[in-house]
């Protein structure tokens, strides 16, 4: 079905100077979608000029309405040479194909070039008329949404959630072409440029249409990437979760709470029972047995033929291309100790905690021996089949029966999401990933992106697998990752099993449900702990107790999960940030020796990292980790694992125990006492956190917690009591306890550094907190200030110290020193909570590490802990405006400059009138026209709202003034004199965050996905103050494009805003630097909270909301 | 391990006063980090050198990406790259064209060319503000002075509206400019003890007095040239000393005229006869440019008190008798702990 899209050239300004002689330029437009080209005419000698085109009318296919992008030239001409490029714009006109995302694009586009940078800025104004409404969403996927969110979208409601889509397109990358040879830098990277946008614009369409396929109509949680394989070329890969949603109608949508989403998750009607099943008194169905029958992972049966055992999953020496599947078990009692032939296996591991006496025996690989219940790396121990257990296992039998008919259809139940409606998350089984490492091979037909297909497929089913032998159908959080470094490259796959309620997962299920409503004050806020495995059979060696909130059912002692913490969950105290990071030396090799080098660290890398977790949770005092992601980078000489979590203490979780150190020879006397020292040191740390982080669980006697469940005899020899009940510390009673000690052997230097750094971790400073997940846990009194940021790090090793060691110290330097900046620079946040900190590693060159974090500081009212909304957000605007920040808050005033009851002071007046007789700028006179023009659609709505943060800033200045008058010389005027300028702002403010909400405001509309990708390259790198400098003014463009964008759309917010991908190339001697940068993220509409109640008790027309914030864009 | 690349890129620019500041007075980044040590935000914060360092770095070079952008502010308004708080941007105009008392004095009334520019080493010296302080301003004088030299209407409103400086700030710089143009001697010894306020004052009146635009504000014409006729007119004015008649009408007029206003009124009332032939002789000489620059230094020299002023309003300037007007030095705001 064809549509229309009419684009018209408005205005440009502030353009550079092309011509030298005049300072002038003779700019004009080309405006080109598919093969179609149109030009406007030459504007002479002007830096601000004024084209006012026709609408040029380009009549095309929705499928190239899909996938190309409006390409906006802006150039120089010249009467006797060529003409001169000055820069692009590529619009995605994507959103306006959404039945209900934005109508028209408007508003100023930084013009970019790749090798200027922004050149100046041009208004543009686009539409698409789409033929034949009716048959709109049938033949393509025009009007399928997507959301990078990954969580149901705040103003839609989930009717169904179908399931995983996942597709992948293949291209060359042109920067290897021949061609790229001959061509300048500028054009390789607009063919580039063109050809992502391009990909990604097909590989949306392809997704939209298998959404169709599923009966669905939005994709959420859509995560694309870029694999930039070099010479075997480009691929585009995205994965997401294919819903249904109904948009919000109620005025429950309208709801002035919800500082923390939590509140907003309540609003999602729903009317099934989560747990249909709890109450049953029995299955009538009989156990379908063989549904869960599966052999024990033959993904990787399939390649362990030599191995003795079932166990023998570990790295082989892996033949290319198929690379080793990583299953870490380090002390699984179904083990036996095979597979010896692997002698530096992570089976040592295992085996190493499963011999009596281990610490004589310890291989010099492994130096200390931990004993976690985590699974983490699942061995494939065999899961009975869907066996009952004692008392949870019929019913959990049942649910994942009918879980499995909803999700058995589907080839992979995976699940995106991180956090979900309520009841929709049952049990969690804990985190499940995969890995694997490729040779990359030139991708000879680029429609049959086979091979990458086939990989991606081989690993999902590993992940299907592992989580099948947790017990679990569904995986959910789930990401996948690549990290290339010249042929090699390591895929990963990594959610956290669960199980889920299927009342989501049908059609028709909304109306058979309704009589179940009475029943879903069921689920316990703890019911997500509980295991879904059978704890007879389990897949490996738990420390199981009853759950400290219902004393029903079993947990483990340790939670890891990849996705955010369940709003319902209860938290005892706040989270913090666990990192665990980590490096490897590797020799330099090649193809295949390289690989072979790499699938043989991985799991010792794995497990390392998994052990740093741990410890470093058990020093936080906590017991659950939640948005958990691993990074395994690979370069040239090393690699490097990062682990990011956030840690919480779940109430439901047993209190973890103690850390214990243990000396190799005990006869030393200095020896021990060094031991005990360090002992205390990591008490002490311990009881701190608890403080820190205000963890003080009620105490819980033993006999209602009941006796622990019966160890397998191999682990106890492990375990070292910690009974915090008596005095006496029984250090070598090894039977029993209700807590798990924690035992860390020191049996030489490294040993000991490990502890060492896992005591240099500093807290953040008081008044600051951190986590990575969407909101922190324990805080939910946010203020509406916030400052999303980017911050790029890169260090030099020196080459001297390329020790394992020095590598750990200077990679854990670097985050931490990283950190401590970031705590710095936000001072002024105090007290703040830096939110969905995202690191990514990476290595550009042999020593080189590059980390680059993103994430979003967000202010919060310590004091007033516990208060009703209303006064929580006027107390905010309080703050805000002392801070001489209420225009940040309200946005809209930026446009009210002709309100009549604006207390202009007069010299603005003067200003304003002076600006419009003389000879001002061309600029400032078309964005005098452009108000305009708008004006008139504004309704009065927009008056309302502007008066009412008119009186909002005029009693904040009032109660600024006497803080003013306390500033010394001169301030104190500052404000009123200053006022005129600023006033005349014509920038509307664009908020950007990371996460799914914006605190104190409402999301009222979302306006379609932002998903960008830019190149920058220099060969002027000092000029441009060196790598620093390049890199700053980059990123600063790709902000200021992105709201650009989003402004344009009539938005004024991105949220779930991700930086993908920051590639930075640099060659110093050549004064030369390139970089990469893909952001994306959802445009959305939101209304402050206190403009809302206004807005709703007088005129609650949802419309006019987006032409008010076009108005503010375009003033 | 060396940091190759350290950056931090917010969503929304932040503007650290204080930093703002250093970076202004021109202090490089290392005396910049020391002087921070020393104000104890290290102890504030638990943080350590090597953050203060990055952290100076990294607001250097955002200030340095801004300049570009501060050199026409109405840019900083409309430019999508930085966002920056409408208030945080007044706050960044006004800071970055603000100037030292001392460094204006050095000069003020200098042609604004290559040459002074070159003298500015010699500036730093004497006043103690570093060379990148000084070039700053200096810039920023020229800067405002070649933009608004050949436009029409109130210098006050043409400085205003393409720097979007506060009134206070535009009035000053009207004063700079017309200085610079009329080239008025101010640096002589005799001159010292006056201070750029008192000088802007003057410079006030007389470009609302003596300036072409003065005369007819429908004109199109340049409040920076004084009104040549004007000046051959004051000749007139030897009447005033020669006709006794005159001269006591004069008295009378001026005698009620600053009633109460004046601190010293019975000296003026005993002295002004001679005080109004000292002004007339200053008056009946500005017919040459050599002399209307020097018109300052001969308007103090003869111990003449009050400068007139033709028209309408008999105002006083201030002479030996000490400032008249309680106009304070600008100073620019203090920093805000």
């Amino acid at each position: 079905m064809p549509g229309k899209l009419k684009v018209k050239i408005v205005a440009g300004r502030h353009l550079p100077v092309m011509d030298r002689a005049s300072d002038l330029t003779d700019a004009f437009v080309e405006v080109k979608f598919g093969n179609t080209t149109f030009k406007t005419d030459v504007y002479l000698k002007s830096l601000n000029p004024q084209w006012n085109s026709e609408w040029f009318k380009f009549e095309v296919d929705d499928e190239d309405l899909q996938d190309e992008p409006l390409q906006i030239t802006v150039l120089d001409h010249d009467t006797y040479s060529a003409n001169d490029a000055i820069g692009k714009v590529y619009i995605d006109i994507d959103p306006l194909l959404y039945s209900e995302a934005a109508t028209v694009i408007s508003g100023w586009f930084p013009i970019y070039d790749t090798i200027h940078g922004i050149r100046g800025e041009i208004n543009v104004v686009v539409k698409v008329d789409l033929f034949n409404d009716l048959n709109r969403f049938r033949q393509s996927s025009c009007g399928v949404k997507f959301f990078c969110t990954t969580s149901i979208p705040k103003c839609y409601r989930a009717v169904i959630i179908h399931g995983f889509v996942e597709e992948l397109v293949v291209n060359e990358d042109p920067e290897y072409q021949w061609i790229d040879r001959i061509r300048t830098p500028r054009a390789s990277n607009e063919a580039r440029q063109r050809l992502i946008s391009l990909m990604s614009g097909e590989l949306q369409r392809k997704i939209g249409l298998k959404v169709l396929e599923m009966r669905g109509n939005a994709v959420v949680g859509y995560l694309q990437c870029f694999d930039l394989e070099g010479e075997s070329g480009l691929v585009v890969r995205a994965i997401g979760t294919a819903c249904t949603l109904d948009k919000l109608s109620s005025p429950a949508a309208f709801l002035p709470a919800c500082n923390s989403p939590s509140k907003e998750m309540k609003e999602i009607p729903f009317n099934e029972d989560p747990n249909p099943n709890t109450h049953s008194s029995g299955p009538s169905t009989p156990l379908k047995n063989q549904t869960y029958s599966f052999s024990p992972s033959k993904s990787y049966s399939r390649q362990s033929s030599s191995s003795d055992t079932d166990l023998s999953l570990t790295p082989k020496t892996a033949p290319y291309p198929q690379g080793p599947r990583i299953y870490l078990c380090p002390s699984s009692p179904s083990l036996s100790c095979g597979s010896l032939h692997l002698k530096k296996s992570c089976l040592l591991l295992s085996e190493s905690s499963l011999i009596p006496h281990h610490s004589s025996l310890v291989s010099p690989v492994l130096r200390k021996s931990v004993s976690f219940s985590e699974e983490l790396f699942l061995a494939a121990s065999g899961m009975g089949s869907g066996s009952a257990g004692k008392e949870g296992g019929p019913f959990k039998a049942l649910l994942r029966q009918q879980t499995q008919s909803a999700l058995e259809q589907r080839e992979f139940p995976f699940f995106t999401l991180t956090a979900f409606p309520p009841g929709f998350l049952v049990h969690v089984g804990g985190v499940v990933s995969a890995r694997s490492v490729k040779l990359l091979d030139r991708i000879h037909n680029p429609d049959e992106p086979e091979t990458r297909d086939a990989w991606w497929a081989e690993i999902r089913q590993e992940i299907k697998s592992h989580a099948k032998a947790l017990g679990c159908h569904a995986v959910v959080g789930y990401s996948e990752s690549t990290s290339i470094c010249e042929e090699v490259c390591i895929l990963s796959a990594s959610g956290t099993a669960a199980v889920l309620n299927p009342r989501f997962l049908q059609d028709g299920t909304v109306e058979g449900c309704l009589e179940q409503r009475l029943e879903e004050n069921l689920p316990t806020r703890c019911g997500f702990c509980h295991i879904p495995y059978d704890e007879l059979n389990m897949p490996f060696p738990a420390h199981l107790t009853y759950c400290y909130n219902c004393r029903k059912q079993k947990v483990p002692d340790v939670l890891f999960t990849t996705i955010d913490l369940p709003t319902d969950a209860t938290v005892i105290g706040k989270g913090c940030l666990i990192q665990a990071r980590l490096c490897r030396l590797k020799k330099k090799a090649q193809a295949e020796a390289n690989a072979t080098a790499i699938s043989n660290l991985l799991p010792f890398m794995e497990y390392e990292v998994h052990t740093q977790l741990m410890n470093k949770l058990k020093l936080k005092g906590m017991n659950a980790l939640f948005g958990l992601r691993i990074q395994i980078t690979v370069g040239e000489n090393m690699l490097m694992g990062l682990a990011s979590a956030t840690g919480v203490y779940l109430a439901a979780l047993p209190t973890p125990g103690g850390i214990q150190i243990a000396g190799k020879t005990p006869n030393d006397g200095s020896y021990e006492q060094h031991i005990s020292h360090m002992q205390k040191k990591i008490n002490d740390t311990i009881a701190k956190n608890k403080e820190l982080y205000e963890i003080n669980p009620p105490e819980i006697s033993e006999e209602i917690i009941g006796s622990p469940i019966p160890e397998p005899r191999q682990r106890s020899r492990l375990l070292r009591s910690q009974s915090e009940s008596s005095d006496e510390v029984t250090e070598l009673d090894l039977s029993h306890g209700k807590k798990d000690a924690f035992v860390l052997e020191i049996d030489d230097t490294d040993a000991m550094e490990d502890v060492h750094s896992l005591l240099t971790d500093v807290p953040p400073p008081s008044g600051f907190y951190s986590c990575n997940t969407e909101i922190m846990p324990g805080i939910n009194n946010w203020t509406s200030e916030i400052q999303m940021f980017t911050s790029v790090r890169v260090i030099r090793l020196s080459s001297l110290n390329l020790t394992n060691q020095a590598l750990n110290k200077n990679f854990n330097d670097l985050c931490e020193n990283l950190l401590k900046s970031l705590y710095f620079k936000l001072r002024s946040m105090i007290p703040c909570c830096l939110c969905h900190v995202n690191f990514t590693v990476s290595l550009p060159e042999d020593e080189l590490i590059q980390v680059t974090v993103t994430a979003v500081a967000i202010t919060f009212d310590k004091n007033q802990a516990l208060q009703t909304t209303k006064t929580h957000v006027e107390k905010s605007l309080q703050r805000a405006s002392t801070d001489n920040e209420e225009l940040l808050q309200f946005p809209l005033e930026l446009c009210s400059d002709s309100l009549p009851s604006h207390p202009l002071p007069p010299a603005k007046e003067h200003l304003e009138s002076a600006s419009s007789n003389s000879g001002i700028p061309a600029a400032q006179r078309a964005t005098s026209v452009d108000y305009s023009s708008f004006a008139d659609r504004c309704s009065s709505w927009i008056e309302l709202i502007k008066l009412k943060a008119q009186t909002i800033r005029r009693g904040s200045i009032k109660t600024t003034v006497t803080v003013e008058k306390a500033s010394p010389v001169g301030d104190g005027n500052f404000r009123n004199r200053s006022a005129p300028p600023c006033a005349n702002s014509t920038v509307g403010v664009v908020k950007m965050t990371p996460l799914s909400f914006i605190p104190g405001a409402k999301i009222t509309k979302y306006l379609g996905i932002i998903n960008m990708f830019f190149i920058r390259e220099t060969t002027s790198l000092r000029e441009e103050g060196g790598v620093s400098g390049f890199l700053h003014a980059f990123i600063a463009e790709v902000f200021a494009m992105v709201r650009a964008h989003v402004a344009a759309l009539g938005g004024n917010a991105v949220v779930s805003y991700i930086m993908k991908q920051c590639v930075f190339m640099e060659n110093p001697n050549k004064n030369q630097a390139q970089c990469l940068i893909n952001v994306s993220g959802d445009a959305v509409v939101f209304v402050r909270e206190s403009d809302l109640e206004v807005v709703s008790t007088q005129q609650p027309t949802a419309n006019c909301q987006s032409s008010c914030t076009e108005g503010e864009v375009t003033t | 391990m060396t940091s190759e690349l350290d950056i931090f890129v917010g969503n929304t620019t932040l503007i650290d006063e204080d930093m703002y500041r250093l970076w202004l007075d021109g202090y490089l980044v290392t005396n910049a980090v020391a002087l921070r040590v020393r104000s104890g935000i290290l102890e504030q914060m638990g943080s350590t050198a090597a953050v203060l360092q990055s952290d100076t770095m990294d607001r250097y070079r955002t200030f340095h990406m801004l300049e570009r952008l501060l050199h026409a502010p109405p840019k900083l308004l409309h430019q999508l790259i930085f966002q920056i708080l409408p208030s945080r941007q007044a706050l960044l105009i006004e800071r970055y064209y603000a100037f030292d008392e001392a460094f204006v004095r050095e000069v003020l009334g200098k042609k604004l060319s290559k040459g002074t520019k070159k003298d500015l080493d010699d500036i730093s010296t004497i006043t103690g503000i570093t060379l990148k302080s000084c070039r700053r301003q200096f810039d920023n004088f020229k800067r405002v002075f070649k933009v608004v030299e050949e436009m029409r209407g109130s210098l006050v409103d043409n400085i205003q509206q393409h720097f979007l400086l506060s009134d206070q700030l535009a009035r000053d710089y009207a004063a700079i400019v017309f200085f610079a143009n009329n080239r008025f001697e101010t640096g002589k010894k005799k001159l010292q003890y006056l201070s750029f306020g008192d000088f802007a004052f003057s410079a006030e009146l007389m470009i609302q007095n003596w300036t072409l635009g003065a005369v007819d504000s429908q004109m199109d014409d340049m409040h920076m040239d004084l009104d040549k006729e004007f000046l051959q007119d004051l000749k007139e004015l030897k009447l005033l000393v020669a006709d006794k008649d005159l001269l006591d009408l004069h008295k009378s007029l001026v005698c009620t005229a600053l009633w109460g206003k004046l601190g010293v009124f019975s000296e003026m009332k005993a002295n002004f006869k001679n005080l109004s032939r000292g002004l007339v002789n200053v008056a009946t000489k500005l017919t040459h440019n050599k002399d209307v620059r020097d018109l300052f230094r001969r308007a103090v020299l003869p111990k003449s008190v009050f400068s007139v002023c033709p028209l309408p309003r008999w105002l006083p300037t201030p002479g030996p008798l000490g400032p008249l007007h309680g106009h304070p030095p600008w100073l620019p705001p203090a920093p805000l702990s």
